[in-house]
């Protein structure tokens, strides 16, 4: 996908929360929050940054996508449904027996998806080491890291964003979903992590902070990573949980929230009227 | 494979042998890649590692990262060798394992160093006699605690291009010599090291050489004690614990462990349902290391060749 058009990404991120919004209304509740935060960063990834080939999910050259926050698989899977790495129907299998679309991304079970993540911290190391082994062997090829504000509680995240620095992985793109809310409540009161931007500068990123909900600031930030270099790159992203939906941003417990048929239907109605406006 | 114990020691440091082993196999194949955490001095990689930074990855201080590092290189195709002490390889990130290399189908060999009692002036902090156990709960693993350095080398390579997780405890220092250079050791199949009829010794590791000597002083008794290497602990040769479980109808299962999870229950499972033997077990009761000698270890831990002899002759008794 090769999305120029600013119009373009952001009607693709609406349908990637329409497709999240299907995968979790299918089963009736998962983890809707910090789903539909990360929407407009994977529009951008796959809308134009990332290079992949939905036919040949496992071409050695091609970019991943490592999503930490393992639990946000759906809006994942919504994503990669669109692109046709699997059919849009089975959104709706999403957590039933015996499919290939768990809570939590499971590289063995779904086309296009780079690691399995599930246990907070886990996809930072497994990510420097895509970097590090596709570096090693002269791949073209770049890692994203999705990680959230509140599974950077793990100490795991920054033994491996010490490491990705000291070994100078400017093949490796960190994007911080800084969206202030974790499961137990806002991240300020269970754990502050202080200042993202200085903590990513003093481990030796190259580090920006954007609003993570503008598909703009997203595409011009991750446009400077495509230099390489010497330095991983940071990307804070300053971003809502639940953004796209305004009532499930509004409600302060997001983490996993039940979506019954009425909430689907409207939800998904307006999140389909703002696609078909941005297309024109 | 050719017996040659004799009760001396093989020359050989083992981590001599690893210093030379892991460069030789780097340098055979373009795909492995060695990580270790901050403990290249221990092993006698260090300087190879200087001159070959593509190749061997030094993570510092911090193991979790190391086996997601190790995963990740997996992952793009490297066929990653870990290495750190034995308890940093097994509790300190048993979760990362599991889950970034093990459910992740990320194949990677781990290599435990000091098991147990060899662990000696590192002292309590360092000495694991619950490595085998954690192991053994990881599905698909391979486990192995190594005999000599012949064995070592053939287990490594063969680990190399094994599917799953590979789980290798071995002690820097030297072993009794039990095989002759350059035998190899299948993975999964005991060795039969002595024949007998009274009692059967089901050790690893350090226990073989107590094992042995155990055996020669029962024969004096006139208790024929057969001696097995079952240095695969996991998957364990059940059809050889089945078949000297019922031509003895008496077993001894020594191990520089924790009696609980390792070798001994392995064992036990097997018996409960193919078997039910007598059966008694050399091992560590269930306590926390200590700092000292590995001579005193052994005797205060009850890991030494009198203690195997004492349990054979009790579980003789019980036929």
């Amino acid at each position: 996908m090769n999305l120029e058009n600013m119009n373009e990404i952001k009607a693709f991120a609406a349908k990637i929360r329409i497709a999240t919004i299907e995968a979790i209304h299918a089963i009736g509740q998962g983890h809707i929050g910090g789903a539909l935060s990360i929407a407009d960063v994977l529009a951008v990834l796959y809308g134009r940054e990332m290079r992949y080939d939905p036919k040949n999910p496992k071409w050695p050259d091609r970019d991943k996508l490592v999503t930490s926050k393992g639990h946000a698989g759906p809006a994942v899977y919504g994503t990669l449904a669109l692109l046709g790495f699997f059919p849009y129907e089975e959104l709706k299998t999403m957590n039933r027996p015996g499919t290939n679309l768990p809570s939590h991304t499971d590289r063995n079970k779904t086309p296009g998806v780079d690691m399995t993540t599930g246990s907070l911290g886990q996809g930072t190391s497994l990510a420097a080491g895509l970097a590090l082994g596709d570096k090693l062997k002269g791949r073209p090829s770049r890692t994203f890291l999705i990680v959230g504000d509140g599974e950077s509680n793990e100490g795991q995240c920054w033994e491996a964003f010490a490491f990705a620095a000291a070994k100078k992985l400017g093949n490796l793109v960190v994007l911080l979903d800084w969206n202030k809310r974790q499961l137990d409540g806002y991240t300020d009161d269970v754990l502050p992590m202080g200042d993202y931007v200085k903590k990513f500068e003093a481990f030796g990123f190259d580090t920006v902070k954007v609003n993570g909900n503008d598909v703009e600031e997203l595409a011009a930030a991750l446009e400077r990573t495509r230099k390489g270099g010497d330095k991983p790159y940071a990307i804070v992203m300053d971003t809502v949980k639940g953004a796209g939906v305004p009532e499930v941003a509004e409600k302060k417990m997001n983490h996993s929230l039940p979506v019954n048929d009425e909430q689907y239907e409207r939800w998904t109605a307006q999140l389909r009227a703002e696609a078909e406006a941005w297309e024109g | 494979m050719k017996i040659v114990y004799d009760g001396t020691l093989d020359p050989r440091q083992c981590k001599a042998v690893l210093g030379e082993t892991i460069p030789a196999m780097a340098a055979e194949d373009p795909d492995v890649i060695y990580l270790d955490a901050d403990l290249m001095n221990c092993i006698g990689t260090a300087k190879w590692a200087a001159e070959n930074p593509d190749r061997a990855i030094n993570c510092g201080i911090a193991e979790a990262n190391m086996i997601g590092v190790a995963s990740g290189l997996a992952a793009a195709g490297f066929k990653p060798i870990v290495h750190t002490f034995g308890p940093f390889a097994s509790r300190r990130c048993f979760d990362q394992v599991f889950l970034s290399a093990g459910y992740a189908k990320n194949d990677i060999t781990i290599i435990g160093t000091d098991p147990g009692v060899t662990a000696t002036l590192n002292g309590g902090t360092h000495m694991p006699f619950e490595d085998v156990g954690i192991y053994r709960t990881l599905p698909g693993a391979t486990v192995i605690d190594v005999t000599d350095p012949t064995m070592l080398i053939s287990v490594l390579r063969q680990c190399k291009d094994r599917p799953g997780v590979k789980y290798i405890r071995v002690g820097r220092k030297q072993y009794a010599r039990v095989y002759a250079d350059g035998s190899e050791l299948p993975i999964g199949k005991a060795v039969t090291l002595r024949e007998g009829t009274d009692v059967v010794i089901f050790a690893v590791g350090i226990m073989i050489h107590e094992a042995l000597q155990a055996a020669i002083e029962l024969e004096k008794e006139g208790i024929s004690a057969a001696v097995v290497d079952m240095f695969t602990i996991k998957p364990l040769d059940v059809e050889a614990v089945e078949a000297w479980a019922k031509k003895t109808g008496a077993v001894v299962v020594a191990e520089n462990h924790n009696r609980n999870g390792g070798l001994y229950s392995a064992v036990s499972e097997v018996l409960a349902q193919r078997c039910p033997t007598p059966a008694e077990v050399v091992a560590v009761e269930d306590e926390y290391g200590e700092v000292g000698p590995q001579s005193y270890l052994q005797e205060h831990f009850g890991l030494t060749a009198a203690h195997v002899a004492e349990a054979a002759r009790a579980v003789v008794k019980r036929k």
